[in-house]
């Protein structure tokens, strides 16, 4: 296994203290925007747990292709942000949303929608890994069969394409058929990668994707990330400030459930324009 | 030690559970020691005792049989109960039960004799021992072996010819009984079928000539099939009635008793361990392999064994369905207020209902109403006599699935309720709807939870009797639910099973002493088959457990 033979002591977590910018790598090149092509539109969001309102009209464009990523305190709101992309804050009882997101042009909340198709084309890795207690391979075809895809050949196709992009392959392409709760944590949160990324979905959703991951397998996870921005629209949670500013090209804050501070990871780390944006990524509250 | 301080220390509390666990283990543990040595001590063979018994002053009389058991009472009591007693008996006596068979002779099978009356015991090696098929066991001294009335062996020599004599009609008697159980029983079967259809047409108007003649055909060659079976039986019947051999009883007398009516003869005085041993295995094996007979106080409890196993899998058959359906709509689909609490107080509290009411209610909805309303719509020929409208396996199997149904849906929706929220988002957030989500992942990680309820249903169930008398169970049923005719299984046929059989050995049976110890037996075998079944489940559950052991990470 991997995990335990790459030693890079640079990845300190968690960073709730201030952050060494010079560290940031963004590769010169300059985003903006504004010229991005939108993948998902979120206007005038608001949404009610019972009686408490957690999202208080958020309205944010998610560039196409690119990584974006959402900071903030506990309890702001942006896992319930994230989750409203693929609804599944419907499965929550007492939820109340009104506002309006957009995939492609078309409303994500419109009743005629089918939301299990939704669900497959915006795709959700969670907090925590959370295999099926089947095989490998059939963790990874499951999306697939769901489909009504049985047909061996291209399942084989899928589960070595999708593990392959998940770097995972080359360590478990020997034992396929075993049981997906064997492999150890950070390898079981690539499988899970490679089951979402198995559908082909057009979005990704990471909601704190290695929050439970030692450092090693959370660096991994983060190229792993890299990697995939390149097909697949991904939008990251996540509570550790650095690894925000490592791996997103656009960074929103949020504060108790309200959108404070949207732009390039670059700009908004190394010159906020909020206060709140720059106490926060200060270490001053949060 | 400060007493104080020892209770506050806990300990007194933990020696009261260990005490207590103690009592529960030594109670299950006496329970099954008491039933086991009860109940497989009868197929020992006991030794033969004979002695002379004095009934008056100057009138004793000769008595061999078994010991079967004996008490200790005042000499009053039995003076007063019209026993003679010798001058100078003590206090206290022993009365013996002793076992004489013999029933054709002397019309009774038990003894009781006073131990004060008793002359000395002595172990006759001659004395042999000849179980029949009906009268009981045989005592007595072997005189002569006849073949057709003439005698082929005597004296000492006549042992060993009434063995082989007896292995021939052995085998004559197992030709009879295939004969006639299976073959005239399947002719039979086919008669009664095609009776059937030919009033299935009658009734309906069809009954044109050409489909007579085409049934009175099939009739005329089930017929002749029918009397060469019968003229090959008849054959057998003069075979197996040629030998019988003569004996002296205790009396003196000299009686004459066909071997046909023999099942098997020992001589217990001159068996030596081995053979005594040899013997017990061979009675062990007819217990659970042979038919009773005898009004069910002697031979085996097969189909007693082969209808409690068999109600309990249809029972299965039927409960896991209905409580998985039960089970998912109570947990996952039905919105959860006051409503669902109220039915799941109400299935909770089903659980306690006294079986019987159940029996009452199977009796009333199943075998009358559905039973009922079955044969008028589908088996019309056969009415006025019932087929589906009468108690049968079907109902019984029904009877205790509603009755075990709660359980199953309680430790059902306690599985559900513990899968974790996290795989059903998995599962969601890849495209499935909520009834892929189920049926690939939910219900497959429940399923150990499903196979604990149906252990508990299964141990409830495989024990029940008293609604079981009310749906379908009988003292004697005369087929098996499933055999060799088609359509194999016969769900509405009775059945035998081990807890009545019990109940009916027990305290209906005209020789109540002499099967007491099959009572004990029959309910040995019966936690027997119990504890296979549900080791069987309790191995499932495991292989399932293993499948989908994330729920203790």
């Amino acid at each position: 296994m991997n995990d335990e033979t790459a030693n890079k002591p640079t990845l300190d977590r968690p960073a709730t203290h201030a952050i060494d910018i010079a560290n940031l790598q963004r590769g010169g090149e300059r985003m903006d925007l504004a010229q991005e092509d939108i993948a998902l539109k979120v206007e005038n969001l608001r949404l009610w747990y019972g009686e408490k309102q957690a999202l208080k009209g958020i309205d944010m464009d998610i560039p196409r292709t690119r990584v974006t990523a959402f900071i903030g305190p506990s309890g702001c709101g942006k896992s319930t942000l994230l989750r409203c992309f693929n609804r599944m804050n419907d499965l929550v009882d007492n939820v109340r949303i009104e506002g309006r997101i957009l995939l492609d042009d078309r409303d994500i909340y419109d009743p005629a929608l089918d939301v299990a198709e939704l669900r497959r084309r915006v795709g959700m890795v969670f907090q925590k890994p959370n295999p099926f207690p089947k095989s490998i391979y059939e963790n990874v075809a499951y999306g697939l069969r769901i489909q009504g895809i049985n047909d061996r050949r291209i399942l084989d196709e899928v589960v070595e394409k999708s593990l392959r992009r998940a770097a995972l392959w080359d360590e478990v392409k020997d034992r396929l058929q075993d049981n997906a709760l064997g492999l150890s944590g950070g390898q079981q949160q690539r499988l899970v990668i490679a089951r979402a990324v198995a559908v082909e979905p057009e979005v990704l959703l990471l909601d704190e994707p290695a929050s439970a991951l030692d450092p090693i397998s959370t660096l991994k996870i983060e190229e792993l990330i890299y990697e995939l921005k390149s097909n697949y629209t991904i939008v990251i949670v996540t509570h550790n400030m650095q690894q925000a500013a490592r791996v997103s090209d656009y960074t929103a804050f949020m504060y108790m459930g309200e959108l404070i501070e949207f732009g390039d990871t670059d700009g908004l780390f190394t010159n906020p324009k909020k206060k709140q944006t720059e106490d926060y990524i200060t270490g001053r509250y949060g | 030690m400060n007493v104080r301080a020892w209770f506050k220390s806990g300990s007194p509390w933990v020696w009261l559970n260990a005490a207590a666990v103690s009592a529960s283990i030594l109670m299950v543990v006496g329970l099954l020691a008491l039933i086991a040595a009860r109940g497989l001590g009868h197929f020992w063979p006991h030794p033969v005792v004979a002695f002379t018994y004095h009934e008056g002053p100057d009138q004793s009389r000769r008595i061999i049989g078994e010991i079967q058991d004996d008490e200790e009472l005042p000499a009053s009591r039995l003076r007063e109960a019209g026993y003679w007693l010798p001058d100078g008996t003590g206090e206290r006596i022993t009365r013996y039960l002793v076992k004489v068979g013999n029933r054709d002779v002397y019309g009774a099978d038990f003894f009781s004799a006073a131990s004060s009356n008793m002359g000395p015991w002595e172990y006759p090696r001659g004395i042999f021992v000849a179980e029949r098929w009906e009268w009981g066991n045989f005592y007595g001294f072997l005189r002569q072996v006849k073949e057709a009335g003439h005698v082929v062996a005597e004296g000492d020599g006549a042992w060993t010819v009434l063995q082989e004599r007896l292995s021939r009609v052995r085998e004559l008697h197992d030709a009879i009984r295939r004969l006639e159980k299976d073959e005239i029983g399947a002719i039979n079967y086919r008669m009664e079928r095609l009776r059937l259809k030919e009033r299935g047409y009658e009734l309906d108007g069809e009954l044109t000539p050409a489909r007579k003649a085409e049934i009175e055909m099939e009739r005329a060659r089930l017929q002749r099939e029918y009397e060469t079976v019968q003229a090959r039986l008849q054959t057998l019947y003069r075979d197996i009635r040629r030998d019988s051999f003569t004996a002296e009883v205790m009396t003196g007398q000299v009686v004459e008793i066909p071997l046909a009516t023999v099942v098997r003869a020992y001589r217990p005085n001159a068996m030596g361990p081995f053979e005594k041993v040899g013997h017990y295995l061979a009675k062990l094996w007819e217990f659970v392999s042979e038919e009773p007979r005898e009004a069910n106080t002697e031979g085996g409890v097969f189909p007693a064994i082969f209808g409690t196993v068999m109600m309990v899998l249809i029972m299965s058959v039927f409960v896991t369905p209905m409580g998985i359906v039960a089970a998912v709509y109570l947990r996952e689909y039905a919105k959860q207020g006051p409503l669902t609490r109220v039915i799941r107080i109400s299935v909770n509290n089903l659980a306690g209902v006294p079986s019987i009411v159940y029996g009452v209610f199977g009796l009333g909805f199943f075998v009358y109403f559905l039973g009922g309303n079955i044969d008028r719509l589908f088996f019309p020929e056969a009415l006025p006599s019932p087929t589906f409208g009468t108690p049968g396996i079907l109902w019984a199997s029904l009877t205790l699935a509603l009755l075990t149904l709660p359980v199953v849906i309680v430790s059902t929706e306690e599985g559900l309720s513990r899968i974790p929220k996290s795989l059903r988002e998995g599962s969601l957030a890849l495209g499935a709807t909520k009834a892929e989500t189920l049926w690939r992942v939910v219900l497959p990680m429940a399923s150990p939870a499903l196979m604990t309820g149906l252990i508990l249903a299964v141990a409830r169930a495989a024990g029940e009797v008293a609604p079981l008398m009310l749906v379908g169970v009988v003292k004697l049923a005369p087929a098996l639910p499933l055999d060799g005719n088609f359509p194999f299984l016969h769900l509405e046929r009775k059945f035998m099973h081990l807890g009545f059989h019990i109940y009916d050995v027990g305290f209906q049976s005209p020789n109540v002493e002499a099967a007491r110890p099959l009572v004990y037996a029959t309910a040995l075998l019966l936690v027997l088959v119990i504890v296979v079944l549900n080791l069987t489940a309790i191995q499932i559950r495991n292989r399932l457990r293993e499948k989908y052991r994330s729920l203790e990470t």
